[in-house]
C-alpha cells in the first residue's frame, strides 16, 4: 500500500534531503534486512510486469516508437528474469562466505559477510527506460537496500507508469521514484548516498562522480562507448551481416550502448559486407525501411538533429551507400550504411547512438586493433572470424567492458558474466550476482579467542622477539618453534 | 610540469610496449621487491626510527613482514590469479564460451602515508604489479626518511621505466591529479580523499580510497579474570603499539559497562606499565608524534578543560621530542572534538554506558569506522553487532590482526573508505575484469531475426525462461 507521490510542488535540495533521511531512517529500522521483504519485493516486480505488460508495451511505443517484440522480451522478460534469479539464489548469496585463516592469527576463523550499503540512487536512461531502471533496482534489494530511482525525463511515458507502478506494487517506506530533469537530478545529487548507479553518457557520469566525491559515496557508472565490430575475411558474411544487424539497428534503432558502432574491415570484405548488410535489410525491415514498425524511432528533436548533423556533414554526405533517407516529422531515419568515412569525421568522434552505421576500411585486419585502441576505451568491442590466432589477438590486445566473437551483444544476457565498462565506459559491473555484490558491503569479520596470545606482540621488544616475529610473519613453522625455543632460552 | 609531463608520456608508452603484461616481468618486480626489503632491512628500521621513532620490532611487524608476506604470497598465486575465469553459459547459446580475463588497468597512482610509510607504499605497489599496471607512487612528504628512501632505492631494485616515485607536497600531488590516471590507490584521511576523487571524476578514473575512522573496542563482561588481562592487554596492543595510536585500525575508544570502569583502568595501566616502563619516553618501544602539526592537533584536543578533567592517566606533553604520554579519559564529553575527530594518537577515551547492548546504537549514531572491535563472549550480542553495525570490519576478542590475513579484504564502507585490498583483493583492485563472450557460426537461432511472428515471439519468451522442453516442442509443432 502506498500513495503515488504527485509531484506538484518543486522537488528541491530540502526535499531531497528530508526523503532521504525518511529512507534512512527506515532503513535502520531493519526492515530490508529480512529475506522475506526482499523476496517479496522481487515478487511483486514480477507481479507488476505481468499485470501491465501492455501498458509498459504502450509507454515504451509512446517514448521511443519500440516495436512489441522488444519491449516484451529486452525490456520486461529481461526485468522479469533478473528478479527470478535473484529470488532463486538470494538465500545463497546472503550466506556469509568463510575463508581460510593462516598460523599468524592461530586460532582464528574467519568469513565476509555481505551488507546493504544503506540507502541509494539509481539514475536511469531514456533508451531502455524500463530495463535499466528495473534491473539497477533488483540488484539494490536483493542486497537488502533502501533505492530511489530517477528515470530519465526523455522518456516520460515509462517514468510516469514507473511511478504509478511502484507506487503500487513496492514498500515506498523503502523504495521511491523521484521524477524530474536537471533540477531534480541536482537536488537528490548533493545528498549524502551510500551508493549511486548511473547509467548514460560519460558527461554526466564525470558530473555524478564529482558529486559523489564531495560524501565518499561509492559509484557504479554505465557508460558507453563507440563499440566496434571488426570483420575478418574467409567467414560467413550472411551470419555475420545478420548478427550485426541484430545488434545494431535490432536494438533499439542502434540506441544502445553495447550497439555496433562501427565497422572496420579491410576493403575486398567491405564491399562483400555492404551487399550481405544490404541483402539481410531488406529481409528484415523490407525494402522501404524508413516506415518499417519493426525498429524503433529517434527518441527525440535532439538527438533527430544531433544524427542528421553527422549524417550531413561533407567529409560523409557522399560516403552513404545505403539508406540516408529521413523523416523529420516522424522522428525517424532509414538504416543507413557509410564507407570509408574519414576518421576525423564528426560521426567517428563520437558515440553515434542511431542507425548509422560508418564502415571504415583498413589495410589488414590486424590494424583494426590499433584503430580501436587509439580511441577511449569502448563498453564492448566485437571480431567476427574463424582465424584462432587473431581471436587470441583481439583479446589480449583490445581493452573494453567485454568482448565477444563471432556475435553482439549476447554477452550481455549471459547473467554469469559481469557487465560493465572500463575507463570513459564506466566503473563497476553487474547483472547476475554481480548486481547483488555492486549494492553490498562485504564486510570482513575475523573470530579470535582467549588462548594463544603470542607475547612477541607486546613490548618491551627485544631481538629474540624480532626473530620470533619474523618468523611468526613468514608462515614457518619450524622458524616458529626455533624461536620459540631460542626466546625461552633467553 | 614539463618534466611531469614527460615522466608520465614514458610510463604510458612503456605501458603501451606491453613490458608490464608478462608473468615474468611482474614475477621478477615481486622478487625485487622481496630482494630490496631484505637487502636494506637496516636502512628501513633507521628511516623508520628517524620518521616516527618506530622500534625495529614495530617496524618489521607492520612494515617489512607485511609487504614480505604480501609480496610472497603474489608470488605463489600470480599466475592463477592471471588467469582467464571460465563462466557457465546457458545451453541456448551452444556453443559458447563465457570467461572473465583480468588485465591491467594501465597507468596507476598511489598515494603512501606517513604512518606506515613503506608498507602502505609497497604493500599497494605489489598488486598493481601483479595485476601488470605500471606504477607511479608519491609517498607522504610528512614521513621524509622513508619517501627518500623509496624515492632512491625503488629504481636500484625494480624496472624504473614502469615503476616510479615522486616526491613533493601538496603542490605535487595537485599537479599529479590533473593527469588522466588509470586507477588511483589513496590511503589517508577523508578531506583528502574527497579531494583526490573529485579530480579523479574529471577523468572517470576510478578510485581505492583506504580511509580511517574511530574504530571503537566494545569491551564486555567476562568474568574470568585471566579474559578480561588479555583483552586490555590486547587493548593497549591495539592503541599505543601500532604507531602509537596514529594507525587507521588502531582502537580510537573504548566502551565498557560502567561497573568495569575502574577494572579496565587498572589494568590498562598496569599494562602500559608492563610494555613501557614507568617512563615511556624512555622505552624505545613507543612510535613518537609524527610532527609539530601532529602534536599540536592532539594537543588542542585535550585543551577543552572539560577534556582536560576527563584524563585518569598520563596527559603529560613534551613538545621536543614530539612525545604524549599514553593517556586515559573517563568519559569526555560527547561533542568534544576528541569524540568527534579521528584522533590517531595516544589518547584514549573511555566511554561507559548502562549496558553493553547500548554501544550498539553509539556506534551506528556515528560514521562509519574502518574496524570494530568487540570483546564478548556472547554469541547473542556478537550477532547483534555483525548484524546491527556497520564497518569495514569486526574482529572479535582481538585487534589489529585482521590486517594480516591475506583471505579477508581490507577496506572501508562510507566515511572509512572505498574498495578494498590485500591478498586476491590487491590484484582485482588494480585489474579490469574483461568479459569474453565466444559463439560460433552455427547453428543459427532464426527467432532472433525480424520480420517478427508469432512463432518468434512465442520462441523467444520459451527461451527467455531457458524452457529448452518448451522451445523443442514449438519447434516440432511446427509442420513445414
Amino acid at each position: 500500500m502506498g500513495s503515488v507521490e504527485k509531484e506538484t510542488k518543486v522537488f528541491d535540495s530540502e526535499a531531497a534531503s528530508s526523503m532521504v533521511k525518511e529512507l534512512r531512517d527506515e532503513f535502520l529500522s531493519g526492515k530490508t534486512r529480512s529475506y522475506e521483504w526482499r523476496v517479496t519485493q522481487l515478487k511483486n516486480i514480477i507481479k507488476m510486469c505481468e499485470d501491465h505488460e501492455q501498458d509498459i508495451i504502450k509507454a515504451l511505443h509512446s517514448d521511443l516508437a519500440k516495436p512489441e517484440l522488444e519491449s516484451s522480451l529486452y525490456e520486461i522478460s529481461i526485468s522479469k528474469n533478473a528478479c527470478a534469479l535473484a529470488i532463486k539464489k538470494l538465500k545463497h548469496w546472503m550466506k556469509p562466505e568463510k575463508v581460510k585463516t593462516s598460523l599468524i592469527s592461530f586460532p582464528s576463523s574467519a568469513e565476509i559477510v555481505s551488507e546493504p550499503l544503506g540507502v541509494v540512487l539509481v539514475i536511469s536512461p531514456w533508451n531502455y527506460p524500463f530495463l535499466l531502471s528495473i534491473d539497477p533496482i533488483v540488484g539494490a534489494i536483493a542486497a537488502g537496500n533502501a533505492v530511489v530511482l530517477k528515470p530519465s525525463e526523455i522518456a516520460p511515458a515509462t517514468s510516469s507508469l514507473l511511478i504509478k507502478l511502484v507506487g503500487e506494487y513496492l514498500d515506498n517506506s523503502l523504495i521511491r521514484v523521484v521524477e524530474g530533469a536537471v533540477a531534480e537530478t541536482s537536488a537528490l545529487l548533493e545528498q549524502k548516498w551510500d551508493k549511486i548507479f548511473y547509467t548514460g553518457n560519460g558527461r554526466v557520469g564525470r558530473i555524478v562522480m564529482a558529486a559523489a566525491a564531495k560524501h565518499l559515496t561509492p559509484v557504479l557508472l554505465e557508460l558507453g562507448g563507440k563499440c566496434p565490430a571488426v570483420v575478418d575475411s574467409g567467414i560467413n558474411l550472411k551470419v555475420a551481416a545478420r548478427r550485426i544487424i541484430a545488434g545494431k539497428w535490432g536494438c533499439n534503432n542502434g540506441q544502445t550502448c553495447v550497439a555496433v558502432d562501427h565497422i572496420l574491415t579491410t576493403k575486398d570484405v567491405a564491399l562483400k559486407l555492404v551487399d550481405a548488410l544490404k541483402h539481410e535489410l531488406e529481409g528484415f525491415y523490407g525494402k522501404n525501411q524508413l516506415e518499417s514498425k519493426d525498429l524503433s524511432r529517434i527518441v527525440n528533436s535532439n538527438h533527430f538533429a544531433r544524427l542528421t548533423k553527422l549524417l550531413d556533414e561533407d567529409k560523409v554526405s557522399g560516403k552513404i551507400v545505403h539508406g540516408g533517407e529521413r523523416d523529420k516529422a516522424n522522428l525517424k531515419i532509414a538504416p543507413t550504411i557509410l564507407l570509408d568515412v574519414p576518421q576525423d569525421s564528426l560521426i567517428m568522434n563520437e558515440e553515434i547512438f542511431g542507425p548509422l552505421l560508418p564502415i571504415l576500411t583498413v589495410e589488414k585486419v590486424e590494424n583494426s586493433f590499433d584503430v580501436i585502441n587509439s580511441g577511449t576505451k569502448p563498453l564492448a568491442a566485437y571480431l567476427f572470424t574463424d582465424n584462432k590466432k587473431l581471436k587470441e589477438q583481439f583479446v589480449m590486445a583490445v581493452s573494453a567492458g567485454g568482448l565477444a566473437i563471432n556475435d553482439t551483444i549476447m554477452h550481455a544476457a549471459v547473467d554469469t558474466l559481469p557487465f560493465g565498462g572500463v575507463q570513459e565506459s564506466g566503473m563497476g559491473a553487474y547483472h547476475g550476482k554481480f548486481s547483488f555484490d555492486a549494492f553490498s558491503h562485504k564486510k570482513a569479520v575475523l573470530y579470535r579467542s582467549f588462548a594463544g596470545d603470542a607475547p612477541v606482540r607486546y613490548p618491551p621488544y627485544t631481538n629474540g622477539k624480532l626473530t620470533l616475529m619474523k618468523a611468526l610473519l613468514s608462515g614457518s613453522f619450524f622458524g616458529v618453534i626455533y624461536a620459540l625455543i631460542g626466546l625461552s632460552k633467553n | 610540469m614539463v618534466e611531469l609531463e614527460n615522466s608520465l608520456g614514458k610510463l604510458r608508452q612503456c605501458f603501451r610496449s606491453g613490458r608490464t603484461r608478462s608473468l615474468a616481468w611482474r614475477k621478477n618486480q615481486l622478487r625485487a621487491v622481496l630482494k630490496l626489503i631484505h637487502d636494506k632491512e637496516d636502512v628501513i628500521f633507521e628511516a623508520l626510527q628517524q620518521d616516527l621513532g618506530k622500534h625495529p620490532v614495530e617496524s618489521y611487524r607492520d612494515e617489512i613482514g607485511v609487504v614480505k608476506k604480501s609480496a610472497n604470497y603474489a608470488l605463489s598465486n600470480i599466475k592463477k590469479w592471471m588467469a582467464p575465469k571460465k563462466q557457465p553459459v546457458p545451453l541456448l547459446f551452444f556453443p559458447s564460451k563465457g570467461e572473465v580475463l583480468p588485465e591491467p588497468y594501465g597507468v596507476v597512482l598511489i598515494f603512501g602515508s606517513w604512518n606506515f610509510p613503506i608498507s602502505v607504499a609497497l604493500d599497494p605497489l605489489i598488486g598493481a604489479i601483479s595485476a601488470g599496471n605500471a606504477v607511479v607512487i608519491k609517498p607522504s612528504e610528512q614521513a621524509p626518511a622513508c619517501s627518500s628512501f623509496l624515492a632512491n632505492i625503488l629504481p636500484l631494485y625494480l624496472d624504473d621505466s614502469a615503476i616510479k616515485v615522486i616526491l613533493g607536497g601538496a603542490n605535487e600531488s595537485e599537479q599529479l591529479l590533473r593527469h588522466k590516471w588509470d586507477k588511483i590507490f589513496f590511503t589517508g584521511s577523508p578531506r583528502v580523499a574527497s579531494q583526490v576523487m573529485t579530480a579523479a571524476a574529471k577523468h572517470l578514473t576510478p578510485v581505492t580510497l583506504e580511509l580511517g575512522g574511530k574504530c571503537p573496542a566494545i569491551l564486555d563482561s567476562l568474568s574470568s579474570p585471566s579474559d578480561m588481562k588479555v583483552a586490555v592487554k590486547r587493548i593497549v596492543g591495539g592503541k599505543w603499539g601500532a604507531c602509537n595510536g596514529q594507525a587507521c585500525i588502531g582502537i580510537d575508544y573504548v566502551l565498557v559497562e560502567d561497573k568495569f570502569k575502574s577494572t579496565l583502568i587498572e589494568i590498562l595501566q598496569k599494562f602500559i606499565k608492563k610494555f613501557y616502563g614507568e617512563n615511556p619516553r624512555k622505552s624505545g618501544s613507543i612510535s613518537r608524534i609524527i610532527n609539530k602539526n601532529h602534536f599540536e592537533r592532539l594537543q588542542n584536543l585535550l585543551k577543552d578543560p572539560l577534556v582536560a578533567d576527563s584524563i585518569v592517566h598520563g596527559g603529560s606533553l613534551d613538545e621536543e621530542a614530539l612525545y604524549i604520554e599514553p593517556t586515559i579519559l573517563l568519559n569526555p564529553p560527547l561533542n568534544a572534538d576528541i569524540m568527534n575527530e579521528e584522533i590517531f594518537g595516544p589518547l584514549l577515551p573511555i566511554i561507559t554506558v548502562d549496558n553493553i547492548r547500548e554501544s550498539v546504537d553509539f556506534i551506528n549514531s556515528r560514521p562509519k569506522p574502518l574496524a570494530i572491535y568487540a570483546f564478548t563472549k556472547d554469541e547473542t550480542f556478537k550477532r547483534q553487532i555483525l548484524a546491527e553495525t556497520s564497518s569495514g570490519s569486526v574482529t572479535f576478542n582481538d585487534v589489529l590482526v585482521q590486517f594480516l590475513c591475506d583471505a579477508l579484504p581490507f577496506g572501508g564502507v562510507g566515511q572509512s573508505g572505498i574498495g578494498r585490498y590485500h591478498g586476491k583483493y590487491s590484484f582485482d583492485t588494480f585489474s579490469h575484469e574483461k568479459t569474453v563472450m565466444q559463439r560460433a557460426f552455427f547453428p543459427e537461432l532464426e527467432p532472433r531475426y525480424p520480420p517478427w511472428n508469432d512463432f518468434k515471439l512465442k520462441f523467444i519468451r520459451l527461451a527467455y525462461d531457458f524452457d529448452y522442453l518448451g522451445i523443442l516442442l514449438l519447434m516440432l509443432n511446427l509442420k513445414r
